[in-house]
C-alpha cells in the first residue's frame, strides 16, 4: 500500500510543468539520437549527461531517462522504413518491418512497433514498480561479501549470455577493471597504474570510455561501410493506427511471452539486444504464422519490439534497487546518479524517495508522451535520416567532443575520447562485447572494495563468500552463469547420446 | 560485414585479430608491472593497492593467449576491411585527431567550425553556401544551448577572447 502511496508522491513530482517540458525534451531528443547512426542510447545520454548537472537531480534523471525511451522509440523507425538498425536492440524489427514497409504496409509496422514497445516497458515499469521496493529492502542486509556476490552475478552472466566467445568477454570486462583501477586508490589513498602521468590521477571516467567507445567508434565504423540512406516514405494517419490497434489485441499471447523475456533478459545485465532476438526467434517457432516471418509478418515486429522495450526498461530495476545496472544506459544513468551526489542501491529507496519514485512515475508517463510524439511525428523524424551522413558525422563528432568535454573541462579527456574511439572499433570489428567493457569501469572500484573488504573481514580467505546461505545461493548462480554455455551444450550432448541410444 | 570476395584487397582478419590479442595482452603485462609496483601483497590494512589489479591483469594475460590461440587456430579467412574501406576510416580518424589536438589552443569553436567546413567540403562535395552554412551555424547554436540556457562553459581560445564571450 505504501508504494501506491509513494508512487502518486512520485506522479506529483514528474507532473510538475518544468518536468513535463524535461520530459518532452529528452522524448525528442532521444528519438533523434535513436534515429541518428552513430549515437545510441548509451553515448547519447552520457553526451547529454553534462546538460543536466545545473538541474535537480529528479529533472535532470527525468530528461536523461526519457532520452533512453526516445532512443528506443526511434530505432524502430530507422529499421521500419531504411532497413537500418538504429540501435542494435532493433536489429531484429529490420527482418519483418522493412518487408512490410516495402509492401506499404509502414504506417502499420510503425504502429504495431510503437505500440508494442510501450506495452514492454508499460510492463516493465509495472513489475519495476511492485519488485523494486522488495529487492531494495532485502538487498539492505547485503555485507561486503554479499555485495561483491552480486556483482560477480551480473559480471558472470554477461560471459555466460552474451553472444560473443567468452574469452573475448573476460578480456573486454578484465579491461574495463583494470581501466577503473587506474588512480587513486580508494581503500588505502595510494597511487597506482598511473606511470607518473598527472593525467591519470582521476583515473578514466566511464563518460569518456562510452563516449568513444559506442560513439566514435560507431561512426567509424559506418564510415567503413559507407551507409547511404536510402528509403520510403512514412506517413502515419489516425486511420492506420486505430485499425492497427483493433487488430493487436489478438497478438496478447506474443506480447505477454516477449515481456517476460524482455524482463528477464534486462534484469540480467544480457541486455536488450539479445532479448529483441530470442523473443523473435521463440514468435518464429511458436506462431502458427512461423513461415511468414521475415516476409512481413506483423508478429514478427510486436515480438522483438516488445521485449527490447521491457528490457530496456527492466535494465533500471538492478540499477536503482542494487547500483548494478543491466545494461550501458543504465551504467550511465547510474554514473549521472553518482555525479548528481546520489549513491545508488537500495539506500536510495530510503533516503531518497520523491528522486526514485518521481523516476519510477516519470516511466509511466515519458512512454505515454513517447509514443505519443513517434506516433504523431513519424515523418519529421525519418526526415533526420535524409541528411546526407557527411553533414551528420562530423556534427556528431562535435557532440561527442563537446560531450566529452563538459565532463570535467578537460582537453584530455577529448584526446582519450578518441582513443577510446579507435579501440572501440577495432574491439567491435574483432567481436569483442563493449557493454561489459563500460560496466566494469562503471563497477570496478566499488566490486575492489566490496571484495577487499570481504576479505579483510575474513583475513583472507575466499570462504568468506560461501559463508551463510545467502552469499552461497548467489555465488553458485553467478557460476552457474558464468558456466552456462558450457552446461547447456553439456545438456544437449547428453540429450544427443541418450536418443543416439534408444 | 566484410567481403569475402578476391579482388579486394585488405589486411587479413586473422592477422588483425591476433594483432589485438597482443595487444590487449600487453596492457595487462602493463597492468600487471604497475600492480606489483603498488604492492599487491597484504599491508597493515588489508590487501594492499596492487592486490586486485593484479590478478586483474592475469586475467587478461591469460584470456588473451586464449584469444590469441583461437584466433589463429580457427579465425575466419576473410578480409578485416577493404583498404579502401580502412581508407574512408582514416579519412574520419586524422582530421578527428588534429581537430581534437588543436582543441586546447584554438578553442572549440573555431576549431569545430574549421573541422565541420573541411568534412563537409572535402568528403561531402558540398557548394560553399551550405558549408559555410553548417559550419557556422553549429558552433552558433552550440554556444547559445551550452553556455547561455546550460551553462556549460566550453573551451575558448583566442578568437572568442577577441570577440569578448
Amino acid at each position: 500500500m505504501e508504494e501506491i502511496v509513494n508512487l502518486f508522491h512520485g506522479f506529483a513530482v514528474a507532473l510538475q510543468p518544468f518536468n513535463i517540458m524535461v520530459m518532452l525534451l529528452g522524448i525528442v531528443l532521444g528519438v533523434i539520437i535513436g534515429v541518428l547512426p552513430g549515437l545510441g542510447g548509451a553515448n547519447g545520454v552520457a553526451i547529454l549527461l553534462p546538460l543536466t548537472f545545473s538541474m535537480p537531480p529528479t529533472s535532470a534523471i527525468i530528461m536523461l531517462s526519457c532520452i533512453y525511451w526516445g532512443a528506443l522509440f526511434g530505432g524502430a523507425i530507422t529499421s521500419i522504413l531504411f532497413n537500418i538498425p538504429g540501435e542494435p536492440w532493433s536489429v531484429a524489427t529490420t527482418f519483418d518491418g522493412y518487408p512490410m514497409a516495402q509492401q506499404g504496409k509502414a504506417g502499420e509496422a510503425l504502429t504495431a512497433a510503437f505500440t508494442s514497445s510501450f506495452v514492454g516497458a508499460l510492463f516493465a515499469v509495472i513489475m519495476i514498480t511492485l519488485v523494486a521496493p522488495l529487492v531494495a529492502s532485502f538487498a539492505l542486509q547485503f555485507g561486503p561479501a554479499e555485495k561483491f556476490a552480486v556483482y560477480f552475478l551480473a559480471f558472470c552472466s554477461f560471459v555466460g549470455l552474451s553472444k560473443e566467445p567468452p574469452f573475448k568477454t573476460i578480456a573486454a570486462m578484465m579491461m574495463g577493471f583494470a581501466l577503473a583501477a587506474v588512480g587513486l586508490d580508494s581503500i588505502t589513498g595510494q597511487l597506482r597504474l598511473t606511470f607518473g602521468f598527472t593525467h591519470l590521477l582521476n583515473g578514466f571516467d566511464f563518460l569518456i570510455a562510452v563516449i568513444g567507445l559506442f560513439g566514435i567508434g560507431e561512426i567509424l565504423l559506418t564510415m567503413e561501410e559507407g551507409l547511404a540512406f536510402k528509403g520510403g516514405k512514412a506517413k502515419i494517419d489516425l486511420k492506420v493506427v486505430l485499425q492497427t490497434w483493433k487488430n493487436l489485441p489478438k497478438y496478447w499471447l506474443t506480447m505477454l511471452r516477449s515481456c517476460f523475456i524482455g524482463c528477464w533478459m534486462g534484469i540480467t545485465p544480457a541486455g536488450a539486444t539479445p532479448a529483441s532476438f530470442m523473443s523473435y526467434g521463440i514468435a518464429k517457432r511458436v506462431s502458427k504464422n512461423g513461415n511468414n516471418f521475415g516476409k512481413g509478418e506483423i508478429e514478427g515486429v510486436i515480438a522483438p519490439e516488445t521485449a527490447a522495450h521491457a528490457a530496456g526498461t527492466a535494465a533500471l530495476l538492478p540499477m536503482l534497487s542494487l547500483g548494478v545496472p543491466g545494461s550501458p544506459t543504465a551504467a550511465v544513468l547510474l554514473g549521472g546518479l553518482l555525479i548528481w551526489g546520489l549513491q545508488p542501491g537500495p539506500m536510495l529507496f530510503v533516503e531518497q524517495k520523491e528522486f526514485v519514485w518521481g523516476l519510477i512515475a516519470s516511466m509511466y508517463l515519458g512512454n505515454l508522451f513517447g509514443l505519443i510524439v513517434v506516433l504523431t511525428c513519424v515523418p519529421i523524424f525519418a526526415a533526420i535520416l535524409r541528411v546526407p551522413f557527411s553533414i551528420i558525422a562530423p556534427l556528431i563528432l562535435v557532440l561527442c567532443a563537446i560531450g566529452a568535454y563538459s565532463v570535467h573541462s578537460s582537453t584530455f579527456d577529448v584526446m582519450m575520447m578518441l582513443v577510446f574511439g579507435v579501440v572501440g572499433y577495432l574491439l567491435k570489428k574483432c567481436n569483442y562485447p563493449l557493454a561489459p567493457l563500460v560496466l566494469a569501469i562503471v563497477l570496478g572500484d566499488k566490486a575492489e572494495e566490496a571484495f577487499r573488504q570481504s576479505l579483510l573481514g575474513s583475513q583472507g580467505s575466499l570462504g568468506i563468500f560461501f559463508s551463510n546461505p545467502l552469499v552461497s545461493t548467489i555465488m553458485v548462480l553467478g557460476l552457474i552463469a558464468l558456466f552456462w554455455s558450457a552446461i547447456q551444450e553439456g545438456i544437449t550432448r547428453l540429450r544427443g547420446t541418450r536418443t543416439a541410444a534408444a | 560485414m566484410t567481403t569475402n570476395s578476391s579482388s579486394a584487397a585488405g589486411p587479413k582478419h586473422r592477422v588483425v585479430e591476433a594483432g589485438i590479442a597482443v595487444l590487449i595482452a600487453l596492457f595487462g603485462v602493463i597492468v600487471i608491472i604497475g600492480s606489483v609496483k603498488a604492492g599487491i601483497n597484504w599491508g597493515a590494512e588489508g590487501p594492499r593497492a596492487g592486490f586486485f589489479p593484479f590478478y586483474i591483469g592475469i586475467f587478461i594475460v591469460v584470456s588473451s593467449a586464449i584469444n590469441f590461440w583461437h584466433g589463429l587456430r580457427d579465425g575466419d579467412d576473410g578480409l578485416f576491411a577493404e583498404w579502401g574501406q580502412l581508407r574512408q576510416v582514416m579519412s574520419v580518424v586524422i582530421p578527428t585527431a588534429i581537430y581534437v589536438g588543436s582543441m586546447p589552443f584554438t578553442g572549440l569553436y573555431l576549431a569545430s567550425l574549421i573541422f565541420i567546413g573541411y568534412f563537409m567540403r572535402w568528403l561531402g562535395k558540398y557548394r560553399w553556401v551550405t558549408v559555410l552554412g553548417v559550419a557556422f551555424g553549429m558552433p552558433i547554436i552550440t554556444y547559445f544551448i551550452f553556455e547561455r540556457y546550460f551553462m556549460v562553459p566550453l573551451p575558448k581560445g583566442p578568437i572568442e577572447d577577441w570577440l569578448g564571450i
